[in-house]
């Protein structure tokens, strides 16, 4: 079995700052990380190896540092890295994030399943995953908690809902996205770390992976943001005060006035 | 402070500082409190190959040596010296093996111990064999193919949840302590059971129970080295570990410290953070002074059996010495910083200075490890 996984280098806080001027966020003296739910599908990636056999790749879009990310995953078990880098995919939006990884996965060749996280802490979107499976035009199954079988090219999910779960029967090769209640990611392993400082890391060019360059980057991308700003806290509020017995009755008032 | 860390003890500390602090410092409180074996912890450790660290690399290990091990250890026990101390005493009950064990003894015991499939534990302390080990009383009687053990073990860690025992028992009473000989022992082997748990002041999480022996019959295939290295095999096999004893120490007391410095910093009296007195500031200095030079002598300790040097005695003796001496003087300080609170089991304080206590005790007590210098500076002297 051959599992892709598809990761995003975030900078790691919640607290991401937006320069007015720029519009762009303040990355100076963030550290960057693993996209929080790209771990989870790292993980599932590894299980899915481990039980089936085969082998896991790990793929991602990003600045040269990101090969670190990458590392990373295969210090917790993935087999083979690839890192598309080039200044043509600088500015991407969703649209051309996952055209590019699209392209660079038919370079990969033959997979069964296309793991990604459900969406980025920083932007947010939840639709690279998604835009991959349009552009290889695979079948896709978005928040997925639990992988229950996988069997003769199909595949047995389980996706949340808001109102609770579907079980859905998925044919292979195809792109799951999967939330944080499917597995508990594994720390890094010893001998993960000392194979992953020594893995060589797959660098792939726009020209490697015979992208359209009117498909990349700014121009090829039809999101245009227009303006990212901070809102304005809300204040004010009310404090109750008086006994426990008072403050609930006063909440109970007020609440029956807000709510018709 | 760099320490000078080759690239791969730069990443032992690195993933045994992720350990510690996202999986086993949210749990020490519980098991400490519940003084259950804390085996998804083992495990944890055995899937990030903590195991294997100190295991040659042909029979599954990464091949690293002491201060690898030091560093491990010095990070598990900032977060919980209890769960710590299971997973140096695996340590110590692997050793005699790797150091002593032959081609067929090492293959089949080591690769299960460093993949932490199973765990070890080691066991030459009896009632009345302490710091005199050579009083130890257990038996080995030869008889044919076998070895007859009748005695009993006490205060050993690991008893009963370790899988594989290195045990010194005599096999001739006469010869004193040249009479004593190295056994493994497999748990499950009839006439070899488990007595009583003890309850302990501190480490808790970790097991320390009494071995019995009743007519228990072992293949002679399981003596290590040869009859009468007994005490060779726990003399050099203590060379080893002490260290790591030093390494409990110093990570008991680093992590006493970052509990003194957080609640410094955040206890507020007169208006004003108390970490900005003067009293206070000063304790918290020596204690990160006497940390550093505690770490000092136990990585230089370290390094010096790493590098093949023989006479290590008197160095890791000092390094055992210092640094569980620095242990206990800053858990106590911290206890006295966090003021009522440090006393309280609502924060990790006191829980430092409990476990801090053994680090003087066990693998020698400070009163035998100054024997240790002092003779040998004795010694040194005389030449």
């Amino acid at each position: 079995m051959h599992i892709i996984v598809c990761i995003k280098q975030v900078p790691e806080t919640t607290e991401v700052r937006i320069n007015p001027e720029t519009n762009t966020l303040i990355r100076e003296g963030v550290k960057s990380i693993i996209n929080p739910f790209d771990v989870y599908a790292i993980e599932e990636g590894v299980r899915l190896k481990e039980k089936f056999g085969g082998k896991a790749t790990i793929i991602t879009m990003g600045p040269p540092q990101a090969e670190a990310v990458l590392r990373e995953a295969i210090s917790m078990g993935i087999d083979e890295g690839i890192l598309l880098s080039d200044r043509a995919f600088a500015g991407s939006d969703t649209w051309a994030t996952s055209y590019a990884l699209s392209t660079a996965i038919k370079k990969i060749g033959a997979f069964d399943l296309i793991v990604c996280g459900k969406q980025a802490s920083d932007g947010d979107t939840a639709q690279v995953g998604p835009g991959i499976s349009a552009h290889l035009d695979i079948p896709q199954v978005t928040y997925v908690k639990k992988i229950e079988e996988i069997k003769d090219n199909l595949a047995r999910v389980e996706r949340m809902t808001e109102e609770g779960f579907e079980i859905i029967a998925v044919p292979l090769p195809a792109l799951i996205t999967v939330v944080k209640e499917i597995n508990t990611p594994r720390l890094p392993s010893l001998k993960g770390m000392m194979r992953a400082k020594q893995a060589k890391i797959i660098h792939w060019k726009a020209s490697d992976i015979e992208a359209k360059a009117d498909c990349l980057g700014l121009s090829g991308s039809p999101t245009q943001v227009v303006k990212i700003f901070t809102p304005v806290p809300r204040v004010g509020g009310q404090m109750l005060k008086g006994e426990t017995r008072e403050i609930v009755e006063q909440l109970v008032e007020a609440l029956r006035k807000e709510i018709p | 402070m760099d320490y000078l860390l080759t690239d791969e003890q730069k990443m032992i500390q690195e993933l045994t500082r992720k350990v510690a602090q996202e999986k086993i410092k949210p749990v020490a409180a519980k098991y400490d409190q519940s003084e259950e074996f804390p085996w998804d912890i083992m495990k944890i450790l055995a899937q990030s190959d903590l195991f294997a660290i100190f295991v040659p690399q042909e029979y599954g290990g990464t091949g690293g040596g002491v201060l690898d091990l030091c560093i491990a250890t010095e990070e598990l026990s900032r977060a919980c010296a209890g769960i710590a101390v299971c997973y140096a005493a695996s340590a110590l009950g692997t050793f005699p093996i790797i150091l002593f064990g032959n081609e067929e003894q090492k293959k089949k015991y080591l690769p299960d111990l460093a993949g932490g499939k199973k765990i070890a534990g080691f066991g030459i302390t009896e009632p009345e064999a302490g710091s005199d080990a050579s009083a130890i009383k257990t038996t080995a009687k030869k008889e044919g193919d076998h070895y007859i053990l009748n005695g009993m073990k006490h205060f050993i860690t690991n008893g009963g949840d370790a899988e594989t025992y290195t045990v010194i028992a005599m096999t001739d009473k006469s010869k004193g302590a040249r009479g004593a000989s190295a056994f493994i022992l497999d748990k499950g082997t009839p006439g070899f059971t488990f007595g009583k748990k003890e309850d302990k002041l501190g480490i808790r999480a970790s097991s320390t129970r009494e071995l019995v022996f009743t007519d228990c019959k072992i293949p002679k295939e399981n003596l290590l080295s040869k009859e009468g290295m007994g005490f060779i095999v726990t003399m050099k096999t203590f060379d080893m570990s002490r260290p790591g004893v030093a390494a409990q120490a110093l990570g008991i007391a680093q992590g006493a410290l970052d509990e003194a410095v957080k609640y410094a910093k955040e206890r507020r009296q007169f208006g004003k953070s108390i970490s900005s007195f003067q009293g206070i500031q000063w304790m918290l200095a020596d204690m990160a002074t006497e940390i550093e030079a505690a770490r000092a002598l136990v990585y230089s300790s370290a390094r010096e059996i790493d590098a093949g040097r023989k006479d290590v005695g008197k160095d890791s003796a000092m390094a055992k010495l210092f640094a569980s001496d620095v242990a206990m003087k800053v858990a106590t300080d911290a206890v006295q910083i966090l003021g009522g609170y440090g006393y309280m089991k609502d924060y990790p304080a006191e829980k430092y200075m409990r476990d801090a206590k053994i680090t003087q005790i066990y693998e020698g007590t400070n009163q035998i490890q100054r024997n240790i210098i002092a003779l040998k500076l004795i010694k040194e002297m005389a030449k």
